[in-house]
């Protein structure tokens, strides 16, 4: 079975995604000095699982990237380490820096290494600055892990196993069957059970275990294999592991190195002679071992052996540079030819000779330790020779095919990932799923019921009854698993909320300001296509607070109010609205310079008498910056028309609303969903449209009396003790109405942006859930109407666009009134 | 074939597990934390658990312990996912009650190996 793990990538990066922003949000929320251990948890086990994901699936860089950032976080959540601002600044740039490089891996762009590694310095000195401790501890665990992997006592001719399990073994879930199998298949087994023990029966704990085993293995296995076999129950039993003495080892597994060494440094004054003695005796004893040596002098080759054997007894105790460097030597005698009885034929004329040299001193104790120890030598330097025609095979064979599949797998994946990256996934929690499977359910049911009638021979009174109840089952199902279609698509606005603590971290840091965000409503579900958009114009509301609101720390001492300004996001449900709110306590708008801006561009006549309100909501129109007149502070690019329009562009609306020196609030309205709406159908001429059921306040029949004609304003109509503007739909869509007395008509009362119109239509029809289709990509966009959608019986209505409406009505009572300025 | 509860916060590292063991013949339940592992875990028939360690709500060690107390969880092997660097977990799990542990990272042959040596 091969297994593609680019499969789990996606998810993968995803879950990576979601883990840097709950990072940067816990960070965010760390206090410096007395850091919350259950916040550095959090944060923690997020940096701990990008680690593992991306080691398990290949990406090291992000591996060994977050590899440092866990090891601090390790240390600040042991209390090893404080938590000062300047690391978690340092950690903060951290998750910057993973989420480019995870955005770069998954669309498959390049790296970019250079920031990678300006920031992983800034990591790694971090990491060095404190503590050395654990870096130390680490660094020689290391080192000494390596070697005991590697370390072969390859002469054994096997082991002998005592293996007695502690009573309670069994608990763990170990089996020592399974162990006794497992070695079964590292060499030739047997083994005797010792049952003595074994209480008597009614004492017996069928919990516990009783046996213990001795177990001979046979064949040329490595300790460290066996020692796996038994790693998880090291603590749970008793083990002893001895190799069974071969005729080249004594009983002692390890190798006397004292004796080694004193005996060399006895022989070591007469190591010339030695050599010189020992390689007349090799030509002597085996000749053709000397084209080996053509290529070399005598003299080079004995200082050679010489400095070999000096390597050797210095190094016994570091074992894993002395199977390194035999293993190397090993590979370059198979390059000149080596060949592997020859090792024997050199150990054997060298114990002789040094036996020459030793003379009374070479007991058969120093004879045995010294033969292990070529042995051992000479086995390493036969693994290394054998090491490289293995690896060679692999190049040659093995790896090219493996190369190749690598090459077309890559060659296919972009085109696949690609898509991966822009067809964007939606969570969705399994109760949402489990409540639309329950109703498909439902559905199933009422249609196996609809049809059965459908087969009944006599249609009668009877069955119509049953047929009607079976239709408004099905348009309850309907309507209930529509709903819960949408709500698929709900997400909590936290998505978007949660990028705003950062924002304001940074920002505030930037503006030399004391700021504080409080969150609130970050459950309030809204779509997801909202959502997306909905994120540019908050952050440009939110920077715009932070700018021109919230005043710097003096200023606000100056005037009374606590050091650090507030500013507040807000989020919750009104009616088939969200209501997201954004209230700063900053200085509020300056009415009187907006005011004067206004007028010096135009945008206001001279003489106009406005509210407060309409002032301020002038910072949205067109042409109006802000930036000029609020404050000092510039540098933005687009202004508060643009997020309005962007709004609108929602179906939303945003207004402000400023209090000076205490502060302002924006708020936005929008609509749940921008696929489905309650629509009211009215009838206008031979036309249907749409008018949105939430802008609706009421309708009424036409009283002519209370319709006023204003001098200089358009048509108005009394309504209990307000006056609302007449809009006549007719004129506005240019149609023949129906009525054309105004009393036989109907007035629809619809708000917007807290202002009131009263439609003129000729007739009410009934009202129905609508799918908007947009106008503006299948036609164009047109004011006043913000949609389409295809009604039952097929033909096409218009869904109005109320504020687009009232935005229509302002214009037309400007223009009677130039008219009449103009009489 | 066994039946398998696999637990892991991390979705990927779930899918991955549960893919490979399902690959191999396994029926696998999943579980997002030790809460919702002990809560999938009550009345089943579980042959081995794999968990693991680092969790929100209820950590992996924790969960092994509290699954070593229900009768039927008593003697079947439940490992651990850690890290190399992890050394003092591998023995807090042991202490809990662990039978051992898989390597992080490790690929999916390792964890079938791994597995094969339990079941």
């Amino acid at each position: 079975m091969t297994f593609d793990m680019s499969q789990f990538l996606a998810t993968f990066y995803e879950e990576s995604f979601e883990g840097l922003d709950i990072m940067e949000t816990e960070l965010l929320a760390l206090d410096v000095g007395e850091a919350d251990l259950e916040t550095i948890n959090t944060i923690f086990r997020a940096a701990h699982s990008i680690k593992g994901g991306s080691g398990t699936f290949g990406l090291n860089d992000v591996a060994s990237f977050t590899h440092v950032m866990e090891t601090l976080l390790d240390e600040m959540r042991d209390g090893k380490r404080e938590v000062t601002q300047n690391a978690v600044n340092i950690l903060l740039e951290s998750v910057d820096v993973l989420r480019e490089m995870l955005s770069a891996l998954q669309a498959e762009d390049d790296l970019d290494s250079e920031r990678i590694a300006i920031v992983k310095k800034k990591l790694d000195d971090l990491l060095a600055s404190v503590s050395n401790e654990s870096t130390a501890v680490a660094a020689t665990e290391a080192s000494v892990a390596e070697p005991a992997t590697e370390t072969a006592v390859p002469q054994v001719s096997g082991w002998t196993i005592y293996f007695k399990p502690h009573e309670d073994m069994l608990q763990t879930g170990n089996d020592p069957v399974r162990m006794l199998r497992e070695l079964a298949t590292l060499g030739e087994l047997s083994s005797a059970v010792d049952t003595s023990s074994l209480p008597e029966f009614l004492l017996m704990e069928p919990e516990n275990s009783y046996f213990e085993w001795t177990v001979t293995l046979t064949g040329d296995i490595k300790k460290s294999d066996i020692e796996e076999v038994f790693e998880w129950v090291e603590d749970g039993c008793e083990l002893t592991i001895t190799p069974i003495a071969s005729d080249v080892t004594s009983e002692n597994s390890e190798l006397d190195i004292e004796l080694i060494k004193t005996t060399f440094e006895m022989l070591a004054p007469q190591g010339e002679k030695l050599v010189a003695r020992f390689y007349e005796e090799l030509f002597k004893r085996f000749p053709d071992v000397q084209s080996l040596f053509a290529n070399t002098t005598p003299e080079k080759q004995q200082t050679k052996l010489l400095a070999a054997l000096e390597l050797v007894v210095s190094n016994l105790e570091k074992q894993d540079v002395l199977v390194r460097t035999l293993t190397e030597m090993g590979m370059r005698h198979k390059n000149y030819g080596v060949k592997i009885e020859q090792y024997e034929a050199v150990s054997s004329t060298l114990l002789d000779v040094m036996q020459e040299f030793a003379g009374d001193a070479w007991t058969d104790k120093v004879a045995a330790t010294w033969k292990a120890a070529l042995a051992l030598v000479t086995n390493t330097m036969i693994a290394g020779q054998q090491a490289e025609p293995a690896a060679e095979v692999e190049n040659s064979d093995a790896s090219v095919p493996a190369v190749a599949t690598e090459k077309s797998t890559a060659k296919k994946a972009p085109a696949k990932r690609k898509a991966s990256t822009e067809a964007s996934s939606i969570r969705v929690s399994i109760d949402k799923v489990d409540e639309l499977i329950n109703m498909v359910g439902e559905l199933v049911i009422t249609q196996s019921m609809l049809s059965q009638l459908g087969e009944e021979e006599n249609f009668g009174e009877e069955q119509i009854e049953k047929l009607k109840s079976g239709l408004i089952q099905l348009e309850r199902n309907t309507r209930e698993m529509q709903e819960n279609v949408m709500r698929i698509r709900m997400l909590p606005i936290s998505f978007v909320f949660q990028r705003f603590p950062r924002l304001v971290h940074d920002l505030s840091g930037k503006l030399d300001k004391k700021i504080e965000l409080i969150l609130s409503g970050e459950s309030t579900e809204l779509d997801k296509t909202v959502m997306e958009k909905i994120g540019d114009p908050l952050v440009h509301l939110i920077r715009n607070s932070l700018d021109h609101g919230i005043e710097t720390p003096d200023v606000r001492v100056a005037a009374g109010k606590p050091e650090t300004g507030e500013i507040h996001l807000n989020a919750y449900h009104e009616g088939g609205n969200i209501v997201i709110e954004i209230t700063d306590d900053g200085a509020g708008l300056n009415l009187e310079k907006i005011l004067a801006k206004a007028k010096g561009s135009g945008l206001v006549g001279e003489s106009d008498k406005l509210s407060d309100e309409d002032i301020a909501d002038l910072i949205f129109q067109p042409g109006f910056s802000t930036a000029d007149v609020v404050s000092d502070v510039s540098g933005r690019g687009v202004g508060m028309d643009v997020v309005r329009r962007n709004i609108r562009a929602l179906g939303g609306t945003v207004d402000v609303k400023t209090t000076t020196g205490q502060g302002s609030v924006f708020t936005i309205r929008l609509p749940l969903t921008l696929a489905i709406l309650d629509g009211q159908s009215v009838v206008v001429g031979e036309e249907v449209y749409i008018v949105p059921l939430v802008a609706i306040i009421e309708s009424v029949q036409v009283d002519t009396s209370l319709v006023n004609g204003i001098t200089g304003q358009a048509e108005v109509y009394r309504l209990r003790n307000e006056y609302i503007p007449i809009v006549k739909l007719h004129d506005v869509f240019n149609i023949k109405p129906l009525h054309t007395e105004m009393k036989d008509g109907l007035l629809v009362v619809v708000e917007a942006e807290g202002k009131k119109v009263a439609l003129l239509v000729d007739d009410l029809l009934g009202q129905q859930q609508v799918v908007i289709k947009s106008l503006e990509t299948n036609f164009k966009s047109v004011e006043g109407i913000s949609g389409a959608t295809i009604l039952g019986d097929g033909t096409v209505a218009l869904i109005l666009d109320v504020t687009g409406l009232i935005s229509i009505s302002k214009k037309n009572a400007s223009n009677v009134k130039k008219l009449t300025v103009a009489a | 074939m066994a039946r398998i509860l696999a637990v892991d916060d991390s979705a990927s590292m779930r899918q991955m597990v549960s893919f490979t063991l399902k690959g191999a013949g396994h029926d696998v339940v999943e579980a997002v934390d030790g809460v919702d592992a002990l809560a999938k875990a009550q009345g089943q028939k579980i042959d081995l658990v794999i968990s693991d360690v680092n969790m929100p709500n209820m950590d992996g060690i924790t969960l092994i312990a509290e699954l070593r107390k229900i009768a039927s969880f008593k003697f079947i092997p439940m490992l651990m996912l850690t890290t190399e660097s992890a050394g003092d977990k591998k023995q807090q799990g042991k202490a809990a009650g662990a039978t051992g542990w898989i390597v992080k990272p490790f690929n999916p042959e390792q964890l079938l190996a791994t597995i094969g040596k339990v079941l």
